[in-house]
């Protein structure tokens, strides 16, 4: 299990990595939300015992309840935060892209065509 | 402690968000409306700031000052967040306030109706900088980061234009890839530590076995790219100047403490975690600060003698003072830290002050007049100019450039750091402890020296270069019209630099026992983690009494 998460996180982050350093705005924002696809996946795997499969987060109703048989909340909590953020920042973001097509009338990230 | 002062260390989060929510329900056009409740919340700000600044500055019992620990819904740390002031977070806050009075009291003369929602940014950008120098908590942190360069994405933007839209395609998605490489970095710290506590984090740190510490070190490496970004290092730096150029003038002013948040969480994060207990892991990185600092300044100085408008000259006196910082933070040396704190006030003053007056000083020229001003320079007839020299002997010089030209001088004297006021002070600060060091003094930090000089001879040529092309040969410009609301900031800001020079010795002493409080993480680290949330129902005599205050160093 590690090795496939291990390999879908270096696929999302070169294909994002590529996709900013292109020259149009389009491909700069699908490449910013491949790289948080990337980074939540990351911190999922950071989380406190290792991956884990069928293991709630919280305790069971009544009684101490075994550490072990618990995954990390952490994590969790911080991934949908961080989905939440990134996903308003992608939206602003986009805004900012159609405000910048229109006012220069073209979708290269530094606002002209570059000079042949 | 009185028990209304305990929820105090929340209300610079809670207030400017409430009201910043607030006026958002108003219809644009109840302008007065907006324009004065955002006014009483930034005043309301500075009144908490000042009064947090007094009580951390007050000796409780035998100790010689207070630090606040709020634990946020009651949760004791480390398992909740808590929000920290301490004498390093009051003075941020304080800069905070000090500046958002400025240059909010500057846009009300106009630039507030350029552009929709103007007060609303601006108090959520006065609430994510207020959280990101209160919280204790890295994740909390974060989300602080993303409310701050949230609203200074819109601001950016305020005015609209297409150079600012341009600027913004490149401001915002460098801060966006920087905030997923701050991501990972906590994410790979917390994996290790299992803590986003700062305070527990600086106890964990030097128990760290060898396999992991590498680990940790990674992570902390990657997280300190994030704030580099931010505060300007290079190479992490080219988009600032072309945005701080491209923004409106309260925006940039505003701007100027932007990258002082990353300074902060370095300084901050530098010292719990890599300070003198941190064992094997002691001044990690520090040399990477100091050597990137000490490129940031040459860059910099480089950069103010090259730049041709007066904004672009303010972007690169911004990363002059980032850089001065980062390598003073390089050197680990608490002496030398307590001179880059007051440094760190005076050029954030400075620089504000600047790009207002800035404006100020272009509003009367006609576009172009500068590159009129050099041609003229080259073209001009001499004898001419002599004519016109005898014609107007006599004529006063008209009151608001004098008065322009007067601050112009005052922001010159600051940003160079030149006697009187206390710009010269910082920097002699930091020059005679890197000088009164024991020992032989390094090589290293001669070249600091020297930079240290010759960044301060270049801001002052490009300065003054600027000042004679655009004050003294106003090539065909009328006097700008200035609104005294708009001449009171600036003046303001330059009279608190002046307060400080005069202030010298207390100012001196409170960056002192901040820099030293700061090289104590044990005490710090003792003090959050020590603190008891408060008991209501007063069943437990050791919890009640303690409360969100309890904590002292």
């Amino acid at each position: 299990m590690e090795i496939v998460l291990a390999i879908g996180i270096g696929i999302f982050t070169a294909s994002g990595v590529w996709l900013i350093l292109r020259p149009r705005t389009y491909q700069v924002i699908i490449g910013l939300s491949l790289i948080s696809y990337a980074v939540n996946l990351f911190i999922f795997a950071m989380a406190g015992g290792g991956l884990r499969v069928d293991a709630p987060p919280i305790l069971a109703a009544g009684g101490v309840g075994n550490p072990a048989a618990i995954a990390d909340p952490i994590p969790q909590a911080l991934v949908l935060t961080a989905i939440v953020i990134g996903f308003a920042m992608t939206a602003l973001f986009l805004v900012v892209l159609l405000a910048a097509r229109g006012r220069t009338g073209t979708d290269h990230v530094d606002g002209r065509e570059p000079e042949r | 402690m009185i028990p209304a002062l305990d929820h105090l260390a929340i209300l610079p989060v809670v207030l400017p968000l409430a009201v910043g929510a607030f006026i958002l329900l108003f219809d644009e056009r109840r302008r007065l409306l907006k324009m004065s409740l955002s006014l009483a919340t930034v005043f309301t700000l500075l009144g908490i700031a000042v009064t947090l600044v007094v009580l951390v500055n007050t000796p409780t019992g035998d100790r010689w000052s207070t630090m606040i620990v709020y634990p946020l819904g009651n949760w004791p740390p480390p398992f909740g967040i808590v929000l920290v002031v301490d004498r390093l977070a009051a003075l941020m806050l304080l800069l905070t306030a000090v500046l958002g009075c400025a240059t909010l009291l500057f846009a009300m003369a106009r630039w507030h109706s350029a552009g929709p929602r103007f007060y609303t940014l601006f108090l959520l950008l006065l609430m994510g900088l207020n959280g990101a120098f209160l919280t204790g908590d890295l994740f909390n942190l974060f989300v602080f980061f993303e409310i701050l360069l949230a609203a200074s994405y819109g601001l950016v933007l305020h005015g609209s234009g297409t150079a600012r839209v341009r600027a913004g395609l490149h401001y915002i998605p460098i801060n966006l890839v920087a905030s997923s490489l701050f991501l990972v970095g906590v994410a790979v710290i917390y994996g290790v530590t299992g803590t986003l506590n700062m305070a527990d984090l600086s106890r964990i740190v030097p128990t760290l076995p060898p396999d992991e510490r590498i680990l940790m070190e990674s992570g902390a490496a990657v997280l300190g790219i994030a704030f580099l970004v931010k505060a300007g290092m290079w190479p992490l730096s080219f988009w600032l100047p072309t945005t701080y150029a491209a923004a409106c003038a309260p925006v940039a002013a505003m701007f100027a403490i932007m990258t002082k948040v990353g300074i902060y969480v370095i300084l901050r994060l530098f010292l719990l975690c890599f300070g003198d207990e941190a064992g094997a892991s002691e001044e990690f990185g520090a040399l990477w600060l100091y050597y990137g600092g000490m490129a940031t300044i040459l860059f910099g100085g480089i950069g103010v003698l090259a730049s041709q408008s007066m904004q672009r000259l303010g972007g690169y006196s911004v990363l002059i003072s980032s850089g001065t910082l980062l390598a003073a933070i390089g050197t680990g040396n608490s002496a030398v830290i307590s001179g880059a704190l007051y440094y760190l006030v005076t050029s954030t003053f400075a620089i504000c002050a600047y790009f207002l007056l800035v404006e100020l000083i272009e509003r009367g020229q006609a576009a172009g007049a500068d590159v009129l001003a050099v041609t003229l320079e080259i073209f001009g007839d001499p004898e001419e100019d002599i004519e016109d020299e005898d014609e107007e002997v006599g004529v006063a010089i008209p009151a608001t450039i004098a008065v322009l030209g007067g601050a112009f001088v005052a922001c010159t004297a600051l940003l160079a750091g030149l006697p009187p006021l206390s710009g010269f002070i910082a920097k002699f600060a930091m020059l005679s402890a890197l000088l009164n060091e024991a020992g032989d003094i390094p090589a290293a930090h001669w070249a600091f020296v020297v930079l240290l000089m010759m960044s301060g001879l270049a801001t002052l040529i490009a300065m003054t270069r600027n000042g004679i092309r655009t004050l003294w040969v106003p090539a065909e410009s009328e006097i700008p019209r200035v609104r005294a609301i708009e001449a009171i900031p600036v003046g303001a800001l330059l009279l608190l630099c002046a307060a400080m020079t005069f202030a010298g010795g207390p100012a001196m002493r409170y960056m002192e026992a901040t820099a030293q409080i700061l090289y104590w993480p044990s005490e710090y680290a003792r003090d959050v983690l020590g603190s008891r949330p408060a008991d209501h129902t007063a069943s437990d005599p050791r919890a009640s009494g303690h409360g969100p205050s309890g904590a002292t160093p």
